[in-house]
């Protein structure tokens, strides 16, 4: 990649004027996103990307992200913003098409890391077959931003016929995790607490559309796809309960926790099940087809170690509850504000 | 996890449960109080009452740091964040204990105050000494264990001549609060305690030894795990049935009879008795919290900013003080679960997952609504 020389990729920083709309913006635009991010519709340089016209109902999602620490272990915001949005998109069976990124810049932020940043999500946005075709940058002032923050919007298609819902739950469902929870909320919480393990947390970043496309091609009934993001597992869970108006009954000791992430959550006094996830899914399928379905997941690289954690039953008041592995029971209750720690 | 899921293990639950349901006598009923909010999440937790015969009953006591501080305290802590302007440390769940005007130190954080969730306290020494011009006021709660921690940093404090650091002081005392509720005539009827953990590596379990003699009360101190516990149970039965009241230690590997020697010594070289402190449910106790000595009073935030402990009564409805001395339990408040919840807590009993009315909430109010 040629970046333009009036660029300092060792010492610069973002200043006022790169979000002014002069020539400095002007340089970091073509010199930095443009030549990373490549392709025809972004290459077209105008105002907005004209996309040719798909066939199928369109979907589209959009998401900010404010992470910090900015780099972790497994990721960094820059590959997060790319998969995090593709992950909405596939959630409703679509195929992600097109992206659109947004940039808060805060005055004073290292070109360099912006560069690594910008470089992971073009890589991100390389792998995953879906490029960005516009973007925006903006600077605020120093104190009023926090580094970078991305704002990304993806567009999909969905075929005719396929209506994942959170809404279509049913009593005797099957409810599918494609692997173990908590490992991005606890690789970020981890460096930000400064803690060390033997076996280092990574973060699950991912972007899922291939194992949506490999599940909808099982021929599984499925009902709904979701990806437990902040709040976790228990959040996600919990928001479909209410809108498919259902229950649910987990089975703990089936739900997939990396030791080192069990550890970690151990020792900060968390919950893995209310820790943040940005590679997973959760599955809900008619009960005859969970077999076949955790088998085909099971063979994407991204599900091996998916599951099977629980089901869906008749409930009025929308409780999730689960079998402790004591064999006591427990309800699975929403986040309450932020998870803090407990004291003693 | 080695060392954690060997006391989480399903089987040898099962085996403790069926112990329990052999030997627990059907005409008798077990009162059991656990002491320690780290009991009472783990109980709920891990769903510890689906393995219990009903004549065994386990009543939630006030050992849950955050529950037994009244509201007047977390006022103390707002008005030095937005009054005197200090940087506010304080750990985790005491962010979201209501104070006055429907406050709370997340809510005063939002609205400016320099509010900072800290792990440890030396976490908030580093504040101090990255913060030189501002002054940083540690809000230090908890029972025994916390302690020897804010011992620590106080003497750092003074070895390193730190002069805008100061604590304000609210540890309080787990066996007052023992006393406090064995000694209310017409309170609740227990048959034994399940002990505290952590508190009890700190104090050992000789303190205790006075309530299995005047009180004749049984005490197994137990372990946060979930096997700990039922095996706590199952050892408070036999002494129940054997009609003996003694202190018996479950928790062997981390708590003696001393306890931690060098830890009492160095609460006790910084600390002395309060003549008098209030609870939040116990009321008004005497020689049951800490205050530092004269000789460190340089940083007793309370003294450094002259700002005086007002006492505020709780909310009308709240039924925290009752559920705190075991005489009631939550559903019996009548604002639980509807105007009072973990979202919006109106009491301190539903802010920690180690708080009564937030356990039962958030893990067992199924429970009640089954069709």
């Amino acid at each position: 990649m040629s970046y333009s020389r009036s660029l300092d990729f060792k010492q610069g920083r973002i200043e006022m004027s790169h979000g002014s709309g002069g020539r400095a913006m002007a340089h970091l635009i073509s010199g930095l996103f443009a030549s990373a991010f490549d392709n025809p519709y972004l290459a077209q340089g105008n105002d907005g990307a004209v996309l040719p016209q798909p066939s199928g109902r369109l979907v589209m999602s959009t998401d900010s992200h404010v992470v910090s620490p900015l780099f972790f272990a497994g990721g960094d915001i820059g590959c997060l913003s790319v998969h995090g949005t593709i992950n909405d998109v596939a959630m409703m069976g679509a195929v992600p098409l097109y992206l659109s990124a947004a940039f808060i810049l805060e005055e004073g932020f290292l070109l360099s890391d912006l560069k690594r940043i910008v470089e992971s999500m073009a890589k991100a946005a390389h792998e995953t077959g879906v490029p960005i075709v516009t973007g925006d940058t903006k600077v605020v002032e120093q104190g009023k931003g926090d580094g970078v923050f991305i704002t990304t919007t993806a567009v999909g298609v969905v075929a005719d016929g396929l209506d994942l819902s959170g809404d279509n739950a049913k009593s005797g469902d099957k409810i599918l995790l494609s692997g173990t929870i908590g490992d991005h909320g606890m690789a970020v919480m981890s460096q930000r607490e400064n803690l060390s393990f033997d076996a280092p947390i990574v973060s699950d970043t991912a972007a899922l559309h291939t194992l949506v496309q490999d599940m909808l091609a099982s021929g599984a009934t499925l009902r709904v796809l979701r990806d437990p993001t902040r709040g976790g597992l228990a959040t996600t869970l919990n928001e479909i309960a209410q809108q498919s108006k259902v229950g649910m009954f987990l089975n703990e000791a089936a739900i997939p926790v990396n030791s080192t992430v069990a550890a970690a959550c151990e020792f900060l006094g968390l919950d893995p099940l209310y820790v943040a996830n940005e590679g997973k899914l959760i599955a809900i399928c008619a009960p005859g087809d969970a077999d076949h379905l955790l088998a085909v997941m099971r063979s994407h690289p991204l599900a091996a170690q998916a599951a099977i954690i629980g089901e869906v039953i008749e409930d009025a008041h929308g409780f999730v509850q689960m079998t402790t592995r004591l064999g006591g029971r427990r309800m699975v209750d929403w986040l309450a504000g932020e998870q803090l720690p407990r004291i003693c | 996890m080695k060392y954690v899921d060997e006391f989480r293990d399903g089987e040898l639950a099962k085996n403790i449960a069926a112990h329990i349901a052999r030997e627990a006598e059907p005409q008798k009923i077990y009162r059991l109080m656990e002491f320690c909010g780290g009991h009472t999440h783990a109980i709920s937790r891990y769903g510890l009452a689906d393995l219990l015969p009903a004549n065994v009953r386990l009543i939630h006591g006030p050992g849950c740091p955050v529950c037994v501080l009244p509201v007047g305290r977390v006022d103390q802590a707002i008005r030095l964040a937005t009054e005197q302007g200090v940087i506010l440390c304080t750990y985790a769940d005491t962010m979201r204990v209501p104070a006055s005007d429907k406050l709370t130190l997340m809510r005063a954080k939002a609205a400016g105050a320099d509010v900072r969730m800290i792990y440890s306290t030396q976490d908030a020494l580093k504040i101090a000494r990255d913060n030189p011009a501002r002054e940083v006021v540690f809000l230090a709660i908890g029972f025994e264990t916390t302690t020897p921690p804010t011992a620590v940093a106080v003497k750092q404090v003074q070895t390193e001549s730190i002069n805008n650091f100061s604590i304000l002081c609210n540890h309080v005392l787990t066996p007052a609060a023992m006393h406090a509720i064995l000694a209310v005539a017409g309170g609740v009827a227990l048959d034994g305690f399940i002990g505290p953990a952590h508190v009890s590596t700190v104090i050992g379990s000789e303190p205790y030894e006075v309530f299995a003699r005047d009180y004749a009360k049984s005490v197994v101190i137990a372990g946060f795990e979930p096997l700990d516990v039922l095996q706590a149970i199952l050892m408070l039965i036999r002494q129940i049935n054997q009609g003996r009241a003694a202190v018996e230690n479950e928790f062997t590997r981390a708590v003696s009879r001393s306890g931690n020697l060098k830890a009492q010594a160095l609460v006790s070289e910084v600390f002395e008795l309060r003549e008098f402190f209030e609870w939040r449910g116990l009321g008004t106790l005497p020689l049951s919290a800490l205050k530092l000595r004269a000789e460190f009073a340089a940083f007793d935030a309370e003294l450094k900013f002259n700002c005086e402990y007002v006492a505020v009564p709780d909310h009308k409805a709240c039924e925290c003080a009752a559920i705190l001395r075991g005489e009631k339990i939550p559903q019996q408040c009548k604002i639980f679960g509807t105007v009072c919840t973990p979202e919006n807590p109106v009491g301190s009993c539903m802010v920690s997952s180690e708080g009564a009315c937030a356990a039962h909430y958030s893990f067992g109010r199924f429970r009640e609504t089954k069709a």
